[in-house]
């Protein structure tokens, strides 16, 4: 796993450096410029300083060096969360640092997706069970036909529901994380931050569940088609255990795998989810920068995207293991 | 001719499907729609005319709903009324009287019929005149059905100019003291030029929610003097309604039609060209992997691995920022990153079983070539296979798109479904209630996604039998 990040980072380290090159000479070119001493000066001569000043830079930061040489420090950095300074935008407390900034961001996407995740985990699961246990009725049969909803993206469903239920039925907020001013007692706004959680979970419940429920139910009625499952029925066992130990337990690992998938497409989904809802988290941040051209924050973004991303994997890596015996570490 | 027959079986057995006749027919009006598009407007029109600044569209309303709604709703709005002298229209007169040697006396008369139960958005009176040093003088009247007269405003018409009525605060307050006069108390609301002008006289124009348009002919009547012997005039009077064509406007008075019809055929080439050859170049990786095999499959499937693990949306998004795309570019650098995404792997698992069928063996011992195998014995036979997963992953790219225009960083030139969006998100139209202008290019979103997944869900259950009686 380690192998993993390494290899990542020193990946971004790759684009970073063009980028760097071209941010130092966009800000010495506004420099030049902007400086008084330097008005006088024609086009031309302004351009050779312009260019003296960024081969300067370049030496200074080093940047002149072999990429191999640099892509370790960059992976230093990255590693160790330096992730160097905004140039627009700040966190709330003021600081330009982009570590805090996005820190301070963080917890409200993983607040909001784990969430949604988890939600739509249990309900595909038990749902699916549920479909497949009872095969052909009719909440199977609503299931599959309505599967063909997830075509459309979950921030798409947003864009509609804001449109139902804050624009027209004006009973929910439209986004935010929590009313404005924010209630001063914490349960007034723990259920504040629900109800603005309300719409970006619905959104995703629509858009996923019917097709993950589809996925498991076929799942577990390949599962529930083996031998020792109809062995298990023979004996006459009570269909709770059944499915518990003879269907559940067996599909988990791969239904571990999927959902860690998914919690990965999440993220990715993530961006724009939020910028619908305006949540204020890492999409939102990343949305930001981007319109601003703040390539320090768009560039840490992307790092801790990469890192939730490995994390997410290396945590499920580990979860696979509980679940499955047989990837254990030590048993072959 | 056996092949044409298997292709009608195949398009029997397809069409027993209900799901996949809608879904074909879904997209064969799309296609029709992207066929006409390319054809009527082609694409420098349309993006002239949806880059262009506000003259293009500057007898267009501002956010005016679509025509068609007024057939639903109970008050009908108004459409846009235009009044040109250049033009020969009825209800347009224009008599110039000769006044001496060098003036003469110019009267326009337009007149229009007001029917309709809401006021109009705007009214604004464009003026070109020609004349060499002392400009035309001009006094602007109004008339409501009632044959009451209203002096507007006296206008010096030098060159080529605009009276924006509705933002003419001296009208305003005039129309203000005139409904306090006749009345004895002022309105509970602002007067605006609109209302004022358009409005019924009675006790319902002191509150807004009643205040109704009097129905009739209306007539603006300009007296003006020339003042030299080649002098002339001509005005345009534009009263902006409240519809507009066959999808309404945005913010800055474009017509929305354009940027739907056009946004149809981009969606499909980008979401259909992304799918295929996504589809296609990660087959060929899978495939090389899986027959090669030794240090070029380890190499292949690392590579793979790491790319996993970037993140593609912030990645895509930094690309986008950093060296703004344009969408053909975009779809270049979507395909790019994914072209080693998880199909690899799943076409290797296959391809790997493939690798050991007797035919392909039988091809090896005649001495054919690598490339030979991979692309005419290991490719073709998994190519059925893939392409429900392929149709069903078209909507993703074209949803991709829209998203990537709602952050702002689609196409600078191109009008796109997702740019609409974008726009009205950004002028508030969730707020303001202007949702045909978010609803429109959602509906057609819907109904491309609809479309394939319909089409691609029929065919999964064609090519994976399994799946048949589920």
């Amino acid at each position: 796993m380690a192998v993993y990040i390494a290899i990542l980072i020193a990946n971004m380290g790759g684009y970073v450096d063009e980028i760097i090159k071209g941010e130092i000479r966009f800000q010495i070119g506004v420099k030049v410029n902007q400086d008084p001493a330097y008005k006088l000066l024609p086009p031309a001569k302004k351009a050779e300083l312009i260019e003296e000043l960024y081969q300067l830079e370049i030496k200074r930061l080093g940047l002149d060096t072999p990429f191999i040489l640099r892509s370790h420090q960059y992976l230093l950095k990255a590693l160790t969360l330096d992730l160097g300074r905004a140039i627009y935008l700040t966190s709330d407390t003021g600081s330009k640092l982009v570590k805090n900034i996005i820190v301070e961001r963080l917890p409200a996407t993983i607040l909001l997706f784990t969430t949604i995740n988890v939600i739509l985990f249990l309900i595909s699961l038990m749902l699916g069970l549920y479909a497949s246990r009872r095969y052909g009725s009719k909440l199977d049969k609503l299931i599959v036909t309505l599967s063909p909803l997830s075509s459309i993206p979950g921030w798409f469903y947003g864009i509609i529901l804001v449109l139902i239920f804050a624009a027209s039925l004006r009973i929910l907020p439209y986004g935010g994380l929590v009313d404005v001013p924010p209630p001063e007692d914490p349960l007034q706004y723990a259920a504040s931050v629900l109800k603005h959680m309300i719409l970006p979970i619905l959104s995703w419940l629509i858009a996923y569940t019917f097709i993950q429920t589809y996925v498991r139910r076929t799942f577990f009625l390949m599962f529930s088609q083996e031998d020792y499952v109809e062995m298990a029925e023979a004996k006459g066992l009570p269909p709770r255990i059944i499915e518990r130990r003879y269907i559940l337990k067996p599909t988990m690992p791969p239904i571990i795998t999927d959902f860690s998938l998914t919690l990965i497409s999440s993220w990715m989904g993530a961006i724009i989810t939020e910028r619908v809802f305006n949540w204020p988290g890492l999409g939102t941040l990343l949305y930001r920068a981007a319109m601003m051209l703040d390539s320090p924050v768009i560039i840490g973004s992307v790092v801790i995207y990469a890192y939730l991303l490995v994390i997410t994997v290396f945590v499920l890596d580990l979860v696979y293991a509980i679940v499955d015996p047989r990837v254990r570490y030590g048993v072959t | 001719m056996s092949s044409s027959k298997r292709a009608i079986q195949f398009l029997k057995s397809l069409f027993q499907y209900k799901s996949a006749l809608a879904g074909s027919v879904i997209l064969l009006i799309l296609v029709a729609i992207s066929i006409y598009t390319v054809i009527a407007i082609p694409y420098e029109q349309a993006t002239y005319l949806w880059q262009a600044g506000k003259d293009i569209w500057l007898d267009n309303p501002r956010n005016a709903l679509p025509s068609w709604m007024n057939t639903f709703l109970p008050k009908k709005l108004p459409e846009t009324i235009i009044l040109d002298t250049t033009r020969n229209q009825v209800g347009v007169t224009k008599i110039i009287v000769p006044l001496g040697k060098e003036m003469s006396k110019v009267i326009i008369e337009m007149s229009f019929v007001y029917n309709y139960d809401d006021f109009p958005s705007e009214i604004n009176l464009f003026y070109e005149s020609n004349f060499t040093n002392s400009p035309p003088q001009l006094i602007i009247y109004w008339v409501n059905p009632e044959g009451v007269k209203l002096k507007l405003k006296d206008l010096t018409a030098s060159n080529k100019g605009a009276y924006y009525l509705s933002s003419d605060e001296y009208l305003m307050k005039m129309l203000q003291e005139y409904v306090k006069e006749k009345f004895g108390k002022d309105p509970e609301y602002d007067i605006t030029p609109e209302i004022g002008l358009f409005a019924k006289y009675d006790e319902t124009i002191l509150k807004k929610e009643t205040t109704s348009p009097l129905k009739g002919e209306y007539r603006m009547i300009i007296e003006g003097v020339l003042f030299e012997k080649e002098s002339d005039v001509n005005v345009k009077l534009v009263v902006y309604g409240k519809v507009y064509g066959m999808a309404g406007t945005d913010h800055l008075r474009r017509d929305l039609t354009i940027a739907l019809l056009w946004g149809t055929p981009i969606a499909l080439s980008f979401g259909i060209t992304a799918a295929l050859s996504i589809a296609i170049i990660e087959m060929i990786i899978a495939a090389v992997s899986a027959w090669l095999g030794g240090r070029v499959d380890f190499i292949l499937q690392r590579i793979t691995e790491i790319n996993m693990t970037i993140p593609f949306l912030p990645t895509l998004i930094m690309i986008a920022v950093f060296y703004k795309l344009n969408i053909w570019t975009l779809l270049l650098v979507i395909i790019a990153l994914s072209i080693f995404g998880p199909g690899v792997k799943t076409y290797r698992a296959a391809f790997l079983q493939i690798r050991s069928f007797p035919y392909i063996d039988a091809a090896r011992s005649y001495g054919a070539s690598n490339i030979r195998i991979i692309f005419f014995y290991m490719i073709p036979k998994i190519l059925p296979t893939i392409i429900p997963s392929l149709v069903l992953s078209v909507p993703d790219f074209v949803f991709l798109e829209a998203a990537l225009a709602i952050l702002g960083l689609g196409d600078p030139i191109a009008p796109t479904w997702g740019k609409i969006i974008d726009d009205a998100f950004s002028a508030g139209a969730l707020f303001k209630g202007y949702f045909y202008w978010i609803i429109e290019p959602s509906l057609l979103l819907i109904l491309t996604a609809l479309g394939f997944a319909l089409l691609g869900l029929s065919l999964d259950k064609i090519f994976n039998p399994r799946l048949r009686e589920v």
